[in-house]
């Protein structure tokens, strides 16, 4: 693994009773693309929430390049570099599209403004392959569009770190190759990315590594291919009736 | 600037002229409900710039208001007017920060519930510090500052509330009110301070609504609690803002106009049902048309369109 640019130390987030992140410890590299992945449930949404700031955790600890981020606010970590999309898209509905995309790059990692912000807008919009008019309302959007559009606000902030939950899901054959080939062009520009993904197709040909989490708590970490070989990895998937 | 821009600016200043002109007509009635119109003007489009793109419906007016008028009348015997007014906006955006910092991190119900007890409570503290201490209930403010002259203070107010708003309007504050507005949770992932963005606006409301209460003081000459800090005027400005519609700076104005004439009429026929009218009022509007005149102007604007289209 290369120089490690984001550190997750032991940590630990509760809801009341429930242990959704259970003590968690895993390093991300620097261009490296680390799969977050696990059952249904098991706090992957938690874990990418946890190092967006959009949680607190309840114990343990992050760090950005040695520096801890476990607590600020969510829009200093945004600031630092961090920028995610959300497992349920989430647009800006009064705003049209280019507006959008302007959002992530005024206040972010990068800031920019007036014309300048425009036309990198413009050049995200290009990125992900979004070709509408940038004054159409975002509610005229297909989902795959809305995806992009997303994707293209959270890259204006030009982030160190894209933390993408799911964001293959819900695409249909044809729109996940796309997809799929889209993430790995950001991988080639040299992104660190964590994926939190379901499409075993998309894992295998985007992670470098694999963190793998059930009920909370890390039960692999390797390649692709080693953990979805792993005995246990495969038990969490199909469901233990031994337990 | 784009030649909108302008187009805009000549309209303001041209209206603003002819407005400036009323006091010269010498009939104190329509003078009257000039003041009156002025008032609810700079009220409105105030609150709007804050409520408009964040949707927290503020009913603190009448607390700023009536802390405004109580600095004036606190100090008219011994402060100059000027200072008084000065400290009047310092006041307004001292209690709006303190008011904001507590609340604004409340969602929806919980901030419009504080900030309607808000004015109540101190309402009820300087009551009660004026029954206790002051040994009277209220406060005489003679000045020779006439009506026309109120006027035209509130006009130029408005004019700097105008100016205000659209430089809000380009700036990133703005931006960043319109996305919190829209989604809090993208907001602060996209790294806009939000509790600082709402503090900000609500102190700039906070301080216009303070001034105005300052600026109409001298037409009171005698100022009670009850004056002051009248709940209904935090209702108006709410009213009347949506009626107008708060997505367009000057939407609170149109909203104001009709409205005021209207409830003159209204106060005058039934001066006991004020208040039940008040209520029937806030749900028609609410219910026929919640995003106000404005909301209508651009519906049938956009069919229009595309009839020719
Ligand atoms: N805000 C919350 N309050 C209470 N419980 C929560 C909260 N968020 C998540 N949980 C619980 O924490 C556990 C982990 O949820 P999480 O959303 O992180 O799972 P996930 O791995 O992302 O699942 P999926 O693959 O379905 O998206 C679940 O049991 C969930 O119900
Ligand atoms: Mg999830």
């Amino acid at each position: 693994m290369a120089r490690s640019i984001l550190s997750v130390q032991n940590l630990t987030k509760k809801f009341g009773g429930l242990v959704a992140v259970n003590g968690m410890t895993f390093d991300v590299g620097e261009h490296e693309v680390l799969g977050l992945i696990g059952p249904n449930g098991s706090g992957k949404t938690t874990m990418m929430n946890l190092i967006s700031g959009a949680l607190k955790p309840t114990s343990g600890s992050i760090s950005l390049q040695g520096t801890r981020i476990s607590d600020l606010p969510a829009q200093e970590i945004n600031r630092k570099g961090v920028a995610r999309t959300f497992q349920l898209v989430r647009l800006l509905p009064s705003l049209n599209v280019i507006e959008n995309v302007i959002a992530g790059a005024v206040f972010g990692h990068r800031k920019r403004w007036g014309v300048e912000a425009e036309n990198y807008a413009r050049e995200m919009l290009e990125r992900v392959g979004l070709q509408v008019a940038g004054d159409a309302p975002v509610s005229t959007l297909t989902y795959i569009d809305q995806k992009r559009l997303e994707l293209a606000r959270v890259l204006a902030s030009d982030p160190k770190i894209l933390l993408l939950d799911e964001w293959l899901a819900g695409l249909n054959p044809t729109e996940l190759e796309t997809g799929i080939s889209l993430i790995r062009d950001l991988r080639n520009d040299g992104r660190t990315i964590i994926l939190v993904e379901h499409v075993m197709d998309a894992i295998r040909s985007l992670c470098d590594r694999c963190v793998v989490m059930n009920s909370g708590t890390k039960i692999a970490e390797g390649t692709p291919a080693e953990v979805l070989a792993d005995r246990e990895v495969i038990r969490a998937y199909l469901g233990d009736d031994d337990a | 600037m784009t030649d909108k821009d302008w187009r805009n600016f000549g309209l303001a200043v041209v209206g603003l002229a002819i407005a400036a002109c009323l006091p010269l007509s010498g009939n104190g009635y329509y003078l009257t409900i000039g003041v009156t119109i002025a008032m609810y003007v700079v009220l409105a489009t105030s609150w709007a710039l804050f409520s408009g793109p964040t949707h927290y419906i503020s009913l603190a007016t009448a607390a700023f208001y009536g802390l405004g008028t109580y600095v004036v009348a606190l100090g008219i015997d011994d402060v100059p007017y000027i200072v008084l007014l000065v400290i009047a906006l310092v006041v307004g955006a001292v209690s709006a920060a303190l008011v904001g910092l507590a609340t604004l991190r409340l969602s929806g119900v919980y901030f419009v519930i504080f900030t309607l007890g808000l004015a109540e409570m101190v309402r009820q503290v300087v009551t009660w510090v004026q029954s206790n201490w002051g040994g009277h209930q209220g406060n005489y403010v003679l000045t020779d500052i006439t009506e026309e002259i109120i006027y035209w203070e509130l006009l130029a107010l408005a004019a700097c509330v105008y100016l205000a708003g659209w430089l809000i309007g380009r700036s990133r504050l703005g931006f960043a009110l319109k996305i919190i507005g829209n989604d809090e949770v993208v907001a602060a992932h996209s790294g806009i301070n939000t509790a600082r963005s709402k503090v900000l606006l609500f102190m700039v409301s906070g301080m216009v609504a303070s001034l105005v209460g300052a600026i109409l003081a001298p037409r009171w000459t005698y100022i009670e609690p009850s004056i002051a800090f009248s709940p209904m005027l935090s209702f108006q400005v709410v009213i009347m803002a949506l009626l107008g519609g708060v997505k367009r700076l000057w939407g609170p104005l149109v909203g104001v106009i009709p409205f005021t004439l209207l409830w003159e009429a209204v106060s005058i026929s039934f001066p006991n049902q004020t208040l039940l009218l008040m209520g029937v009022a806030f749900l028609l509007i609410v219910y026929t048309i919640p995003h106000g005149f404005v909301g209508l102007l651009e519906t049938y604007s956009a069919r229009f369109r595309e009839r020719k289209g």
